[in-house]
């Protein structure tokens, strides 16, 4: 009687338990096949780190946001796939008067939303507005300078000047404003559906959402009606989120996902030796650097910027927390930009140098010391930052530099960096639009709200406002490399690296090329086998 | 035995006031802005400045606690500052996963666990007593996230008998209706679906249920051990009761007492400490959920999280204790 109630305790989770295990004998044989069909594969799976804020672009500034979201928006302009450079899309050709204050760009005219609504110039016009309309587009104010009618808002006004037709008036002359065009936020969106993009996006570009589960999954469908005749060539995309670095690996080595960021750079090699898989190189566009304040002692002598310079070995942090994966930086300009000066002459690791700089200019050994700030969670481009610190001091200290690491959290030592209250700290950046003007006048103009080194240079300043007006690209990279060797001479910052990202898929993967500003489309993506 | 349950549900007030007050002004403490967070470090003073005064997050701190009591005394968990949607709506799909695995988990510890310790505590200072003691206190100081590790790289990648993550097959999504998927596969009758889901929930059934087996393992043989030394047995086993009715019905049904509060507790500290096995396993759950809003610094959703993972735990113990008055006659409520 009893003991049937306490005996079915014990038998119910045995039987669930034996059916489990059976079932997972049978079921093991199907789970293969499911990826071995014998048609071409034309489902991909990208497995990544964390789910997307929303799906409007325009709202967002991650990173996996813009992951999806350049998959089902276009953009006007778009990069040449894995650079910088400029290339058509939603816009066919694109004009602009000789002093940068006018574009006008000519529409393509058989484009559609993935919705029915029609592609034309009056679309286009009701993005930008929307853009302008408030500070949730964070992205907006931060690439043209303000909202609305402000002074700051570098369009002054967009007009539909044709069925086809955008023209664009600028308050100010602005060259980089094209490969603003091509960023990820500025894609657009179908007018009907603004209100609701963030759940249900609509944008005109190769793929479509289908369905989106939170923290889980994101699964694209083919957009069929896509202009770009022939493409995408996949049917379907999946974005999962596995969190976990080493079990993304995993799944991919098991074929559940067939492509994956963050890549352990320990596991590099594992996957090179694997014939399976691939590894695929994110260019870098992006710098870390530890900016010194130029306006207070022991920084506002430039001797002393130079001989810090001299003094940090880069290649240890290189080998150190970037696992090999980054580059030195003797710029602040990463090498993919165009404007690029290679002739600079990189700072030599030489801590005699340094200390002999610091005798010329009168400095005892022992006399300097300064507050060495860092952050307390790694950022992409600053693995380690306490590590990295760490190593620095130790080669101020061989110079005679005496470093005292300081600490803080993001947010304040953001706040804190902008007030210029913190002497020397590390720090990155990554770029938006590819632009020599979004490293150089960004981080180095005087005045500028990213300037935590308060370097000004007036010779500089010039050269880079000049070079904002500048349409012709040749002259434009000429006046950047001149910026760039005043700025090596001043070294207002220590650059330290350029980093590389990893990514990794199967080797049956082909047309993936990883873009510098970090989303790619996956238009010509296909599977070989 | 109803006075008893609205006495206990009662109680459920305090407590979660209590969480609640906790909760709040310890996630406050930590260093970080919320609106700071969502905007990323591009964007202008300005710019977070206005989305602080949006989220209300200039206000006093205490009003902004009396706001958000006010807003649960209605129901309202509240909206996530990540994602700006309803957090009531939001939850039940992470709730869901994680019950689903922490059933399974459970499954497993009790059935091994009590098994083992029944066995253990029988065959005293046997061989197999010794191994299963052994074996369990490995069980409990091994950390869960490298337990999952070792049993993808085996399970899935050396001998590809079973998916290393998530709930489904990615390929091959559930169409969910419950958000149980167990259930949905079988309530869409797609059995091929069922037998994946089951599959999924293996390896990190096993690593979610091992330290909680072990616990059950150590508890049930000490309290059987206990019992099987009192005078009733010994009568039992003088008038020739064979062992197994001995054991099985005698001794356990007195020994379960304290083995069932173990598993009690254990299965509500499962529900929300299962943040470990579901960021190995991608398990899309309500321990990961939390986590990702403490790293978004989105004070909604932890806030209501963890209310609603301590008011699932005060539940489950509840029903515990209920179970004991179904197992012990001479409890009553």
């Amino acid at each position: 009687m009893k003991q049937k109630k306490w005996l079915s305790w014990l038998l119910v989770p045995a039987a669930c338990v034996v059916i489990a295990g059976c079932s997972s004998e049978e079921g093991s044989s199907e789970g293969e096949d499911e990826t071995a069909d014998s048609d071409t594969q034309d489902t991909l799976v990208f497995g990544r780190g964390a789910d997307s804020t929303s799906l409007d672009p325009a709202k967002e500034t991650d990173g996996e946001t813009f992951y999806v979201t350049q998959q089902i928006y276009d953009t006007l302009i778009q990069y040449k796939p894995g650079t910088t450079e400029l290339e058509p899309a939603l816009a066919e050709e694109w004009d602009s008067n000789d002093d940068g204050t006018e574009f006008t760009l000519q529409l393509r005219e058989d484009v559609t939303f993935q919705d029915g609504t029609e592609f034309n110039a009056k679309a286009v016009v009701a993005n930008f507005e929307r853009w302008m309309s408030s500070e949730d587009y964070v992205y907006y104010g931060s690439m043209f300078g303000g909202y609305g009618d402000e002074e700051d808002n570098i369009i002054e006004n967009v007009e539909a000047t044709g069925d086809f037709e955008v023209t664009f008036s600028l308050r100010q002359p602005s060259a980089p404003f094209l490969k603003n065009l091509a960023m990820s936020p500025f894609a657009i969106a179908s007018p009907e559906a603004f209100d609701t993009l963030e759940e249900e996006p609509v944008g005109t570009g190769p793929f479509t959402l289908s369905d989106w589960r939170r923290d889980d999954s994101i699964t694209l469908d083919k957009n069929e009606e896509y202009w770009d005749e022939g493409k995408p060539h996949l049917n379907t995309i999946i974005f999962q989120v596995i969190p976990d670095n080493s079990s993304r690996l995993t799944a991919l080595q098991n074929g559940e996902i067939d492509l994956m960021d963050g890549v352990n750079p320990s596991d590099q090699s594992k996957i090179e030796n694997d014939e399976n898989l691939q590894t695929f190189m994110r260019p870098p566009l992006n710098v870390a650097y530890m900016p010194m304040n130029n306006e207070t002692e022991p920084f506002d002598d430039p001797v002393v910027r130079k001989a810090v310079n001299h003094a940090i070995d880069k290649e240890a942090l290189i080998n150190g927390f970037y696992e090999g994966n980054a580059e030195t930086a003797k710029n602040m300009l990463p090498p993919t930009v165009d404007g690029y000066n290679d002739e600079v002459q990189e700072y030599e690791f030489d801590p005699d140098q340094a200390k002999e700089l610091l005798e010329e200019g009168g400095y005892e050994e022992g006399e300097l010391t300064i507050d060495l700030w860092t952050m307390d969670n790694p950022r992409p481009y600053m693995p380690a930052p306490q590590k990295i610190a760490e190593s620095i001091q130790s080669d101020l200290s061989d110079i005679g530099i005496d470093a005292e690491i300081q600490t803080l959290d993001w947010s304040t030592y953001l706040e804190k960096a902008q007030a210029g209250e913190m002497p020397s700290f590390l720090i990155g950046w990554i770029g938006d639009n590819g632009d020599a003007d979004n490293f150089l006048y960004t981080l180095l103009s005087t005045g500028s709200g990213n300037n935590y080194a308060f370097y000004s240079n007036e010779e500089a300043d010039e050269l880079m406002a000049e070079a904002q007006a500048e349409t012709d690209e040749g002259k434009r990279a000429e006046l950047y490399k001149e910026v760039q060797e005043i700025i090596h001479e001043d070294a207002p910052t220590v650059p330290l690296v350029h980093y590389e990202s990893i990514m990794a898929g199967s080797d049956t993967l082909d047309g993936y090329i990883p873009a510098p500003t970090g989303s790619e489309r996956f238009t010509d993506v296909s599977f070989t086998e | 035995m109803l006075n008893y349950t609205l006495r206990r549900l009662g109680s459920l007030i305090p407590v979660l006031f209590g969480m609640s007050l906790i909760v709040f002004f310890i996630i406050r403490a930590i260093p970080g802005d919320p609106a700071r967070t969502i905007l990323g470090e591009k964007a202008s003073e300005a710019a977070v400045e206005s989305l602080r005064a949006d989220l209300g997050l200039n206000d006093p701190i205490v009003i902004q606690y009396f706001h958000y009591l006010g807003d649960l005394l209605t129901g309202d968990l509240g909206t996530s500052i990540r994602t700006s949607s309803e957090i009531s709506g939001d939850i039940w799909p992470y709730l869901a996963a994680t019950m689903e695995l922490a059933f399974v988990a459970m499954l497993i510890a009790v059935f091994v666990g009590v098994n083992a310790g029944i066995l253990s505590a029988w065959f005293q200072n046997s061989i197999f007593d010794y191994t299963a003691m052994i074996v369990a206190l490995i069980g409990v100081s091994m950390p869960v996230f490298w337990l999952g590790l070792m049993e993808q790289w085996f399970f899935s990648l050396e001998l590809n008998w079973l998916p290393s993550i998530g709930r489904e097959s990615i390929r091959d999504p559930v169409e969910p209706i419950t958000h149980l998927y167990l259930l949905d596969t079988l309530i869409n009758g797609n059995l091929d679906q069922f037998f994946t889901v089951v599959k999924h929930l293996i390896l990190p059934g096993v690593a979610l249920g091992t330290i909680p087996m072990a616990i059950i393992a150590r508890m049930t043989r000490s309290s059987m051990l206990e019992v099987m030394r009192s005078d009733y047995i010994r009568t039992a086993r003088a008038k020739g009761q064979r062992m197994l009715l001995v054991v099985y019905k005698h001794s356990l049904k007195n020994a379960f007492i304290p083995v069932l509060t173990v598993i009690g507790l254990q299965t509500g500290l499962l529900l929300g400490g299962a943040i470990l096995t579901e960021t190995i396993f991608s398990w899309p759950g309500i321990g990961r959920y939390v986590y990702e809003s403490i790293q978004y610094r989105d004070y909604p959703v932890i806030q209501s999280g963890i209310l609603v993972i301590a008011t699932i735990f005060v539940f489950v113990n509840l029903i515990v204790d209920l179970l004991y008055a179904a197992f012990d006659p001479r409890i009553k409520y």
